[in-house]
């Protein structure tokens, strides 16, 4: 028994060490150029330097682009957020005539490429008159976090949380204070969680950025141009930057839906 | 405080497309008493109880709570309140603040909530867990709390969804005391939902019992188990034997019934020739030579026996393969041994058909 399940370990070694390996390398390859003192990111490593942070954090266009990333971030997984959680409620909670068909148009996004969504927006775009700007990026990612965000915050409308609200109205709450006392603090992880995935999604998000961005690029787009003169450990200091952030928000994610289960596992 | 209030159930009905889950129900319950709908899963009593919650709008009839008509009244505005089967406690907030949920909501001025909430802990013995979050806390005192949440709204009716269903035998009594403490002490009405008819036994001034819809029999409990109506209660609530036989002499409101017991008498007014079953509970069936008065039943073959401390619970048949059902005095008895049996005369009871 025991033999048997050591040799399933070496087996399991032998084939995950590759796996992450190959996930894993290109990211620290990327990370450990960063800190490069060369002017170029070969082998072999010269170092450790900040000099390359030094000039990305110098740099107007970098710093600006970050600012926007932010800003089309923050504001287009709000707005991303909201629409998911209203969307859950209504349909999760009232009577909609045609409720499958809404469900399944709000899941398709999901499954359409983001190239075609991007270059869908910009014809419509184009022929409404709303140019190419961080309104527009941020619109897009609207559309692309949607479903996900709707995802979330709808699974999280179950039979559990219906017997709670009906408990509610039963002592005596408005619809308004079910909303706001029980349905919304019960939610709080799961909108939480949309949140952070809402924002993670668009920090990365680079075609329909590319697509829809004017003379403010965002961060992802910046970043390509850099590449586009060559090779230069600024990229990677950039990239690291960029890299670092989603792991900031992934943690987050991850956090707020263990409160969940174990929420979940209380009640 | 709300008075406690009259219930009235007027031809109550509630149909889902082909199935009708309550049937033409009609009850009263007097203010202040304690009644428990009892039937098998899929009675329609758990329906009875949501209407009454106003969760589910009746198909016809009206329900009254005082003078009031609330058919139509949503949760919010009724003056109920319920103890959920799984208690439905809110996760997100602690002990007290769940109590406090229905003043809260209502506006109740910030002090008079503490020291109601704190009553009402106290009433169900959690006065020191108000600061506990109910991830904490047992399955017992979860049922207190809902209890306690229930409670403080001062409802003119407390509704009971199979409260005691997920707590162990031990403490399922002990809360059944606990409750029919509370109800007699507040002198509230309560209406508790169950299958379990000892239960319903052990607290209710009114059992009403349901099947299929209807209702089959309701009344004090003494009397509902003592002479039951149909032939549904007399298997449903405790165990009893069903004497079938036809009628073959009627005079003063005795009948004689010619049955696979022999000529049974018992009181009743049925026309000669008709068909009818005698319920007789394991009590009032004797085994030994009939006693002056008693009604004769023949012999019987004893199958089983089994000894229950203060009495022995006997089971047997007669020739016509019918199961009877005794509960006598401990006495050695041999399986396969022919015994005459008898029965007290106030322990047979003619049931509706």
């Amino acid at each position: 028994m025991n033999a048997s399940h050591s040799g399933w370990d070496w087996i399991s070694v032998l084939v995950m060490s590759p796996l992450f390996v190959f996930i894993y390398l290109p990211v620290a390859v990327l990370v450990l150029f960063s800190f490069h003192a060369g002017q170029v990111p070969v082998p072999p490593f010269e170092g450790p330097s900040l000099t390359w942070y030094a000039k990305v954090l110098a740099s107007d266009r970098i710093t600006s682009a970050g600012f926007n990333s932010i800003v089309v971030g923050v504001l287009s997984s709000l707005v991303a957020t909201l629409l998911a959680t209203l969307a859950a409620w209504g349909l999760a909670r009232h009577r909609v005539p045609g409720a499958r068909a809404i469900e399944a148009l709000l899941f398709l996004p999901l499954a359409v490429s983001y190239l075609v969504i991007g270059v869908g927006l910009l014809v419509a775009f184009s022929a409404v008159g709303i140019g190419k700007s961080l309104m527009a990026v941020g619109i897009g990612h609207v559309v692309l976090n949607l479903p996900l965000a709707f995802a979330v915050v709808y699974g999280q409308f179950d039979r559990d949380q219906a017997r709670l609200e009906q408990a509610a109205r039963d002592l005596g709450a408005t619809e308004v204070q079910v909303f706001l006392r029980v349905t919304v603090p019960l939610l709080r992880p799961a909108i939480l969680a949309a949140f952070l995935l809402s924002l993670t999604f668009s920090w990365d998000e680079f075609i329909v950025a590319f697509l829809l961005s004017g003379f403010d690029p965002t961060l992802p787009v910046v970043i390509w141009g850099m590449l586009r003169t060559g090779l230069n450990p600024q990229t990677n200091a950039a990239g690291t930057l960029v890299f670092l952030a989603s792991l900031a928000a992934g943690i987050v994610f991850e956090v707020a839906l263990l409160r969940r289960r174990r929420d979940a596992r209380a009640g | 405080m709300r008075e406690p209030a009259e219930l009235k159930l007027d031809r109550v009905s509630k149909r889902y497309d082909a199935v009708t889950a309550v049937d033409d129900v009609s009850f009263d319950v007097p203010p202040g008493a304690y009644v428990v709908l009892l039937g098998p899963s899929g009675s329609g009593k758990t329906t009875v109880l949501s209407m009454l919650g106003g969760f589910t709008l009746p198909s016809a009839g009206r329900i009254l709570i005082g003078d009031e008509d609330v058919t139509l009244v949503p949760p919010a505005k009724r003056p109920t309140a319920t103890v959920f089967q799984d208690y439905a406690l809110f996760p997100h907030l602690g002990v007290a603040r769940n109590v406090a949920f229905g003043l809260s909501v209502r506006g109740v001025p910030k002090a008079e909530i503490a020291q109601r909430v704190a009553a009402a802990l106290k009433l169900v013995g959690l006065e020191d867990f108000g600061g506990r979050s109910i991830s904490a806390m047992s399955g017992g005192q979860r049922q207190r709390i809902a209890l306690a949440r229930a409670l403080v709204t001062e409802p003119a009716l407390l509704l009971l969804d199979e409260p005691l269903g997920a707590l162990d035998l031990s403490l399922r009594r002990q809360m059944q005391e606990e409750l029919r403490h509370i109800q007699r002490s507040q002198g509230r009405t309560f209406v508790h939902v169950t299958h379990d008819q000892e239960e319903a036994m052990a607290i209710a001034d009114l059992i009403v019992i349901m099947n299929r819809g209807r209702i089959e029999d309701i009344g004090p409990p003494t009397r509902v188990y003592e002479r039951p109506r149909t032939c549904f209660t007399a298997n449903f609530l405790g165990e009893s034997t069903v004497i079938e036989g036809t009628v073959v002499a009627c005079t003063d409101g005795r009948i004689v019934v010619d049955s696979v017991c022999g000529r049974v008498e018992v009181s009743g007014d049925r026309a000669v020739g008709s068909l009818v079953h005698i319920a007789l509970r394991p009590e009032a069936l004797r085994i030994g030579r009939c006693a002056d008065g008693d009604q004769p039943l023949g012999e019987m073959q004893v199958e089983d026996c089994i000894f229950q401390g203060s009495f022995q619970r006997v089971a047997g048949s007669n020739i016509h393969g019918l199961r009877l059902l005794a509960k006598v005095e401990p006495q050695s008895r041999t399986v396969g041994q022919c015994v005459p049996i008898s029965a007290r005369r106030s322990g047979l009871v003619l049931l509706e058909d």
